[in-house]
């Protein structure tokens, strides 16, 4: 493939972040390519999740800077940043307890068809949100459970609602914060499923602990030890690197051998 | 009676849309519902008589008040939203207590004469006049309310109320909405407050007191926080209250509206309605 042809939809320049002497985010400079599944691994305490939090803006970097389709992006709010289109899921479910799936995601269609400040219409009133919203609880296979309080429905179900909520946001590029974590074996098949379902042209940069899925999943993959990048390139050439495998090994190994 | 039941109400629906709906606690509500009885009230003294248009006003100017409130609490948790917006009640209750010249200090604003409502009918003795009025207020805004809750704006609203950081995350601007939702609610207890001093010809200090925030967040618990009509049924279940208890023992009533309140917040409201489901397990 030609390198030059390759689109890269997020970019950070230099990302760097320090919680006083603690050095989360070490001068990172990480590519997204248009429609990619790239991964994103390391082990605990590797800075992954920090990472994600200052592409969103939930966090402050202490220098670098973000790039959204070539755009910097690093001086707008987290909401903002929505709007542009890059979006994240939660490692922790982050859900509206007190609504329905199917509420939920009527108010986040609508908030995206910029509907979000209409006050006189009742929410799914505009065909075109129930459309929508029809649609995404298939795709994610919420239709059964589309009219219970969310705080009821069960936790695989609700890691899916997790990640409907975010593609109803219409992402470019969608941030997955590990999303089969903590699913337990009879439900993780239906969440890798619609992982796997995901669409085409949205960009998905995976943050996961499970091998099987990022390896399954990923055309691309980085390594990310203790804040900054260790390596990065396809499925393979990871499975093969001695200093991968040293890491999730054991860092005894990496001292051996360095 | 009447007329006091539905004022209160349109108070208490006001507080349900900044702590039921959008989750902020608010101990200085009454700010907004004194603001609103002076505004109509001088209005009603040095511009014009007309109910309707004094209540506009004072609508108008105890939104701009909550714009200036909303800055003060979009930041900070719980206890400090609480000490703010109590702090804020205070602060205007001493402005209207020092401000004589303008608002008639302790004395209170005296000598508000109304025109007739629609130009028609004039408030009496009997308060018919001043019952409808109010009521029709509350029911113009009941509905107003009703329909913004379930509106696509409402819906946001209770997301960032369940849970901020999601929202954020979904493309909303959580500042903005809290501030729209406590302009809204502000703009309704000014309007409580406009009816209060226009059916009574007066406004005095004790709009602004701390028991009126207090009874007001009472009746939401009552009827029920985050249910529209919870905050009219609370407000005539304690009107009510006070009026029996009252009526018996005029001295202590405020114990037993202590015990029902202890009673009902350790039973539930749910239980304490049916009874028949106090012995099943």
């Amino acid at each position: 493939m030609d390198v030059v042809a390759i689109m890269i939809v997020l970019e950070t320049q230099g990302l760097l972040k320090q919680f006083g002497g603690i050095t989360a985010t070490d001068h990172v400079n990480l590519k997204v390519a248009q429609g990619a599944r790239h991964a994103l691994i390391g082990p605990n305490g590797a800075g992954k999740t920090t990472l994600i939090n200052l592409m969103t803006g939930v966090l402050p970097p202490t220098a670098g800077q973000v790039l959204l389709e070539g755009v910097e992006i690093s001086q707008l709010e987290p909401h903002q940043r929505v709007k542009k289109g890059l979006v994240r899921t939660f490692q922790i479910n982050q859900l509206f307890d007190s609504m329905t799936p199917l509420e939920t995601l009527a108010m986040v269609v609508s908030q995206q068809m910029k509907l979000g400040h209409q006050c006189w219409q009742s929410l799914g009133q505009s065909s075109k949100v129930v459309e929508r919203c029809q649609e995404l609880l298939e795709l994610f296979r919420l239709t059964q459970v589309h009219n219970q309080r969310t705080s009821q429905i069960p936790y695989g179900k609700r890691r899916l609602l997790e990640m409907a909520i975010a593609l109803a946001c219409e992402p470019r590029v969608l941030l997955l914060d590990e999303p089969v974590a903590g699913v337990p074996a009879g439900e993780r098949e239906e969440l890798l499923h619609t992982v796997a379902a995901l669409p085409q042209q949205v960009s998905v940069l995976l943050i996961e602990h499970d091998m099987d899925l990022v390896f399954e999943f990923a055309d691309r993959i980085t390594v990310l030890v203790n804040g900054a990048i260790l390596t990065e390139g396809t499925p393979q050439e990871i499975a093969h690197d001695e200093r991968v495998k040293a890491v999730y090994l054991g860092h005894s190994e990496v001292l051996r051998h360095g | 009676m009447v007329n006091e039941m539905a004022i209160v109400a349109l108070f208490a629906l006001s507080l349900d849309l900044v702590l039921g709906y959008a989750g902020i606690v608010s101990l200085g509500h009454a700010a907004f519902l004194g603001f609103g009885a002076y505004s109509a009230a001088l209005f009603a003294k040095h511009i014009m008589p007309d109910p309707l248009l004094g209540l506009c006003f004072a609508m108008a100017t105890t939104s701009c008040l909550g714009a200036m409130c909303a800055l003060t609490i979009l930041r900070g948790s719980d206890l400090t939203r609480l000490m703010v917006t109590l702090g804020m009640a205070l602060i205007l209750l001493e402005l209207a207590n020092k401000l004589d010249w303008l608002t008639g200090g302790s004395d209170g604003l005296q000598g508000v004469l109304m025109g007739p409502l629609l130009g028609r009918f004039e408030f009496d003795l009997m308060g018919q006049a001043s019952a409808t009025y109010s009521l029709s207020i509350l029911f113009a805004s009941f509905f107003f309310v009703r329909h913004w809750v379930n509106s696509p704006l409402g819906a946001t609203v209770k997301a960032v109320r369940d849970n901020r950081l999601r929202a954020m995350a979904v493309g909303i601007n959580v500042n903005a909405r809290l501030a729209v939702v406590y302009v809204a609610a502000s703009s309704l207890a000014g309007a409580a407050g406009a009816l209060m001093a226009q059916t009574t010809g007066f406004a005095s200090l004790d709009v602004f007191a701390l028991d009126r925030s207090a009874d007001v967040m009472l009746m939401l618990v009552i009827g029920g926080v985050g249910w529209l009509y919870g905050g009219v049924l609370g407000a005539v279940a304690f009107k009510l209250m006070h009026d029996v208890i009252a009526g018996i023992t005029p001295q202590y009533w405020t114990f037993w509206i202590g015990l029902f309140l202890v009673v009902l917040v350790l039973v539930g409201r749910e239980r304490l309605l049916k009874p028949w489901t106090w012995w099943r397990s």
